[in-house]
């Protein structure tokens, strides 16, 4: 351990002084999420307040690193924050989070075993993140475009569609995508060069780079796209909650699918509300009443996925072993595949005009 | 800017001013002088020293810049952006505030004015977001356009190049309005009718008298815009799409997306150096004009 000296204190006051922390009220519980998932659903925070009186504000964030950074520069902000498991060892390395006490949350029992001693979420025997839900990122269609949905990623390279083809802005996510485009394991990719060159033809056939939810949906409203990456969950939003034409396809050559742990930072000044707050997460109830109502991906509690329709997308067709074996798990990404990652996405984008 | 004083007196001027200039001098140290210190300190760090990341110090971030052509090219982009704004917002705002300053009294000058400064009160998020309903296909320009020719015609300038210019110099035009307004003001009516009184066309008097007497105002607005153009983000991501890619978003992906802020503050010390030597350079020839 690097002791702190002067120098850290007067860069890391630096840093925190970009951002004012204001003053905590004990009942209050503050949550870091992606804008619209789950936990900031009105009808959601409103019934869990009047059933612990802890008050829910939200912060967001756009990118992984987006909310690492929150977490590093405002220690004591966050009590609850949701993290790609890919990213929950990084953020376990850095000190950032704290070990959840499980035996605080009731509706544990009911998680999928595999998920809940899932290596991604604990370390020296401590669970560190409860998994949360699960998905696949792959490919979603406007259906105005299509008779049928396509089976392939090719699609996305079909000149057909040039110009209405959008893609996440996410170095790492444009790479994986690619690699299973190219018939590579997403987490072990090989041959890179592959990769470079099934983005560059992709390329000239986008229309522009999303980076929220309301982009994509907003592009499919006006008509702009006919096909592009999508989050499975946000697909059935955009199909329940939006009434938008999409469709979410598992292509024949697989999907990248992910995890989302919740958390509790280190410094949470309310980690007795952040427990009951994740218990109430994964509870069958506020789950089946999010898919049904707003579009939701699929619970890591097999209880609250067991409450769904027997049609239900999320039972249905993920709940397919014949899809699931498609469908391959992100896991962490060392910081020099990542900085190569980025590298070659930039160098791709910057090239592309 | 302060008139210089007469000799002999500042000594007795600056004990009085002193205290009403130090609120001023004591809010830039804090709110300027010491982040950008940090940023310049973090430039040369390999990591920032949080959570206990071990870090050393290093040039590597500014080799980085010229280790791959990707910076420089895209800060050649950038830079052909900062002019290309600056000088349709000359084209546009010059003759806007010749009018404003000359032709117009009274309340129609009061009413012009407020709609040169309305853009000023609105969020800049706001007015892009507003360009981006204008400009797509199938939007309120195509809609107009196909509604009213008789032909069919497709205007789709969304995620482009186009989309990008015409979101910044709306934003950055009041600039160039205002400076300019300023100086062509203080040019005196009967200088004009001197000149065009012994013979001078109009487009004389334009380029002889009123252009090298609004010339301060001019270069003034061309500063404010190009600087901040050069390194804009906001406009590119959200009107550019696929050509959004400039200098500036390079940055920004350093800080938000990849948490590189020793690289994204070095590139940004570069980019401050590379506008600073254009100013350099161009200083001799605008101090001629002027």
């Amino acid at each position: 351990m690097r002791k702190m000296n002067l120098k850290h204190i007067v860069s890391a006051a630096a840093l925190a002084g970009m951002v004012t922390a204001g003053a905590v009220q004990a009942d209050e519980l503050h949550v870091l999420n992606w804008k619209g998932y789950g936990t900031d659903e009105a009808w959601a925070t409103a019934a869990f307040e009047a059933k612990t009186g802890h008050k829910v504000i939200h912060d967001y964030f756009n990118s992984e690193q987006e909310m690492l950074t929150k977490l590093r520069t405002n220690p004591g902000t966050y009590d609850v924050v949701m993290i790609n498991a890919a990213f929950t060892g990084q953020a376990i390395d850095e000190a950032l989070i704290q070990p959840i006490d499980v035996g605080k949350i009731s509706n544990a029992a009911g998680l999928a075993p595999e998920m809940a001693r899932s290596e991604l979420l604990n370390a020296e025997g401590a669970a560190y993140g409860v998994p949360w839900v699960w998905g696949v990122t792959s490919v979603a269609v406007n259906d105005k475009a299509f008779d049928a949905p396509p089976s392939s990623v090719e699609v996305m390279w079909d000149a057909a569609h040039k110009g209405k083809v959008v893609l996440r802005d996410d170095a790492l996510e444009a790479v994986q995508f690619a690699a299973l485009a190219s018939g590579q394991n997403i987490n072990d990719i090989k041959d890179l060069d592959k990769v470079r060159d099934k983005l560059a033809s992709l390329m000239p056939q986008i229309r522009t780079f999303w980076s929220s939810e309301n982009d994509w949906n907003q592009m499919v409203a006006a008509g702009q796209i006919d096909v592009g990456t999508y989050w499975s969950g946000s697909a059935s939003r955009a199909k329940t909650s939006f009434n938008l034409p999409v469709t979410f396809v598992i292509p024949k050559e697989g999907a990248i699918g992910w995890l989302d742990g919740l958390s509790i930072p280190a410094g949470a000044k309310n980690a007795e509300g952040a427990h009951a707050f994740i218990d109430f997460m994964i509870a069958p109830d506020f789950y089946v009443e999010w898919d049904q109502k707003v579009g939701a991906p699929v619970s890591a509690n097999l209880e609250a996925v067991a409450g769904l329709d027997e049609t239900a997308f999320n039972r249905a067709v993920l709940g397919d072993p014949a899809v699931a074996a498609r469908i391959q798990f992100q896991k962490p990404v060392s910081d020099e595949d990542r900085e190569k990652y980025l590298k070659l996405w930039q160098e791709l984008k910057a090239s592309s005009q | 800017m302060t008139a210089a004083p007469p000799p002999g007196a500042q000594h007795s001027q600056l004990r009085p001013a002193l205290p009403l200039l130090l609120p001023a001098y004591l809010w830039l140290t804090l709110a300027i002088f010491l982040p950008l210190s940090a940023m310049v300190f973090f430039s040369f760090m390999t990591d920032l020293p949080l959570a206990d990341r071990s870090w050393a110090m290093t040039l590597g971030n500014y080799a980085a810049f010229f280790e791959t052509d990707l910076y420089g090219r895209l800060l050649l982009r950038s830079l052909r952006l900062g002019l290309e704004v600056t000088l349709y917002c000359v084209l546009i705002g010059f003759p806007c505030a010749y009018v404003l300053a000359k032709v117009l009294k009274g309340r129609s000058r009061e009413a012009i004015f407020l709609l040169v400064i309305l853009p000023f009160w609105s969020n800049g998020l706001v007015r892009i977001f507003s360009w981006a309903i204008f400009l797509r296909g199938g939007g309120v320009i195509d809609s107009a356009l196909n509604a009213v020719l008789p032909f069919e015609v497709s205007v789709d300038l969304m995620y482009s190049y186009p989309a990008v210019i015409i979101g910044l110099v709306h934003s950055y035009l009041p600039y160039m309005v205002l400076t300019c307004y300023l100086t062509l003001q203080a040019i005196d009516d009967s200088l004009i009718e001197a000149a065009r009184s012994l013979g001078a066309s109009r487009l004389t008097v334009l380029r002889r008298l009123i252009v090298p007497l609004a010339m301060p105002g001019l270069i003034a607005g061309a500063v404010l815009i190009f600087v901040p153009v050069v390194g804009s983000f906001m406009e590119p991501r959200i009107l550019g799409g696929r050509s959004g890619t400039f200098y500036g978003t390079v940055i920004e992906d350093q800080f938000v997306a990849v948490f590189n802020w020793p690289l994204g503050a070095a590139l940004s010390f570069i980019l401050l150096a590379v506008v600073l030597a254009v100013l350099a350079l161009a200083a001799p020839v605008l101090r001629r004009q002027t």
